[in-house]
């Protein structure tokens, strides 16, 4: 139980933060000419921003299914990498049924909270972390549907960071602690700057930019500084004791 | 647009997105020992975040003087690792400052 209301509570900011981009999501959505209903939907089914956004636009524009289809999975491809990542950092006792559920909600930042704490997951700290934000993301996208333009945008916009904030608040600390990590994240950035700023890699869509730039530098890191697993660390420090 | 066209680009969207997310999760179910597979799993959402993170953060506000003092809160309360909450927080309420100082500005004028 204790894991379950832990997870609720590492949900919070997670929540707080999907309110103003669902927010946005509901408004764009209402003004595409959809539904609140259809919008929150569209919200539940997903829970996942970029995608929502690109499948917005095909919907609006009467786009071909297979062009749906294919927008999803270039935009989307980085969850098939953050849920083997998540398998390695789950407790490897969670039942398949229970995976079909927990697999539905791998976000950015559920992943990125889920792999930040510093023990396996278990799977009621999942069910619980999947809570908030989910009421958060489908709340957000009906508030923003029906109620629109009434907040003045400057207020709104400033709601857009607290997802980055989020993320700085996971990286900084680990970064700080260990130099590998460090390098593999400015790697990252650095990559990430090239594909936004260099004019003929601007072209190359966001979710396939966040795939190559992850890749790349994990892959850096996992060449140059590669990370002996745990029981590894403990086994050969246990030869070590017996020979001395 | 009809319902049920509605329906068939909602199916194919959540449908490509779940499989996505819920395959590797369901087919991985052992403990990965190569040591490069490992490394690279566990660098992999801190190089998602920070590729994510930068640049975009500058660009979501409405001005780059609110992200930077944004991006700014972040890191110094990030640095001496406040919680998740306290950091977003942080970062919300820098921006939303330098908004409403800007919002003012223009209003006086």
């Amino acid at each position: 139980m204790k894991e379950f209301t832990q997870g609720i509570r590492d949900g919070i900011p997670i929540a707080l933060g999907y309110l103003s981009v669902s927010f946005t999501f509901g408004l764009m959505a209402a003004e595409a000419g959809f539904t609140w209903w259809q919008a929150v939907l569209i919200s539940a089914a997903n829970v996942t921003s970029a995608g929502q956004f690109a499948g917005l636009d095909i919907m609006a524009s009467g786009g071909a299914i297979l062009e749906m289809a294919l927008t999803q999975m270039v935009i989307n491809m980085r969850y098939a990498l953050m849920s083997l990542s998540l398998t390695q950092k789950i407790d490897r006792s969670i039942h398949m049924r229970h995976r079909f559920i927990i697999g539905f909600e791998v976000t950015d930042e559920i992943f990125a909270v889920a792999m930040s704490r510093d023990k396996k997951v278990s799977r009621l700290y999942m069910y619980g972390l999947m809570i908030c934000p989910f009421l958060g993301w489908t709340s957000g996208t009906a508030l923003g549907a029906v109620l629109g333009n009434i907040l003045p945008e400057f207020i709104r916009n400033s709601l857009g960071i607290a997802i980055y904030g989020m993320f700085i608040a996971i990286i900084l600390p680990k970064a700080k602690k260990a130099a590998q990590y460090l390098k593999v994240i400015l790697i990252a950035v650095f990559l990430s700057c090239c594909f936004a700023w260099i004019p003929f890699l601007k072209a190359v869509s966001s979710g396939f930019v966040v795939i190559i730039c992850a890749v790349l530098a994990a892959g850096a890191g996992a060449y140059f500084f590669p990370i002996q697993s745990e029981t590894e660390e403990k086994q050969l420090s246990a030869v070590k004791e017996a020979e001395d | 647009m009809n319902i049920g066209t509605f329906f068939i680009y909602l199916a194919v969207m959540a449908g490509v997105t779940y499989l996505l997310r819920v395959l590797p999760f369901v087919l991985c179910r052992k403990q990965i020992d190569n040591v490069f597979l490992r490394s690279f799993l566990t660098y992999i959402p801190y190089a998602v975040l920070g590729a994510m993170t930068f640049p975009a953060v500058f660009y979501s506000t409405d001005s780059l003087e609110s992200a930077i003092a944004g991006v700014f809160a972040a890191l110094c309360l990030a640095f001496f690792e406040k919680s998740l909450l306290t950091v977003a927080a942080g970062a919300c309420l820098a921006a939303f400052l330098v908004q409403l100082a800007e919002f003012l500005k223009i209003i006086s004028w």
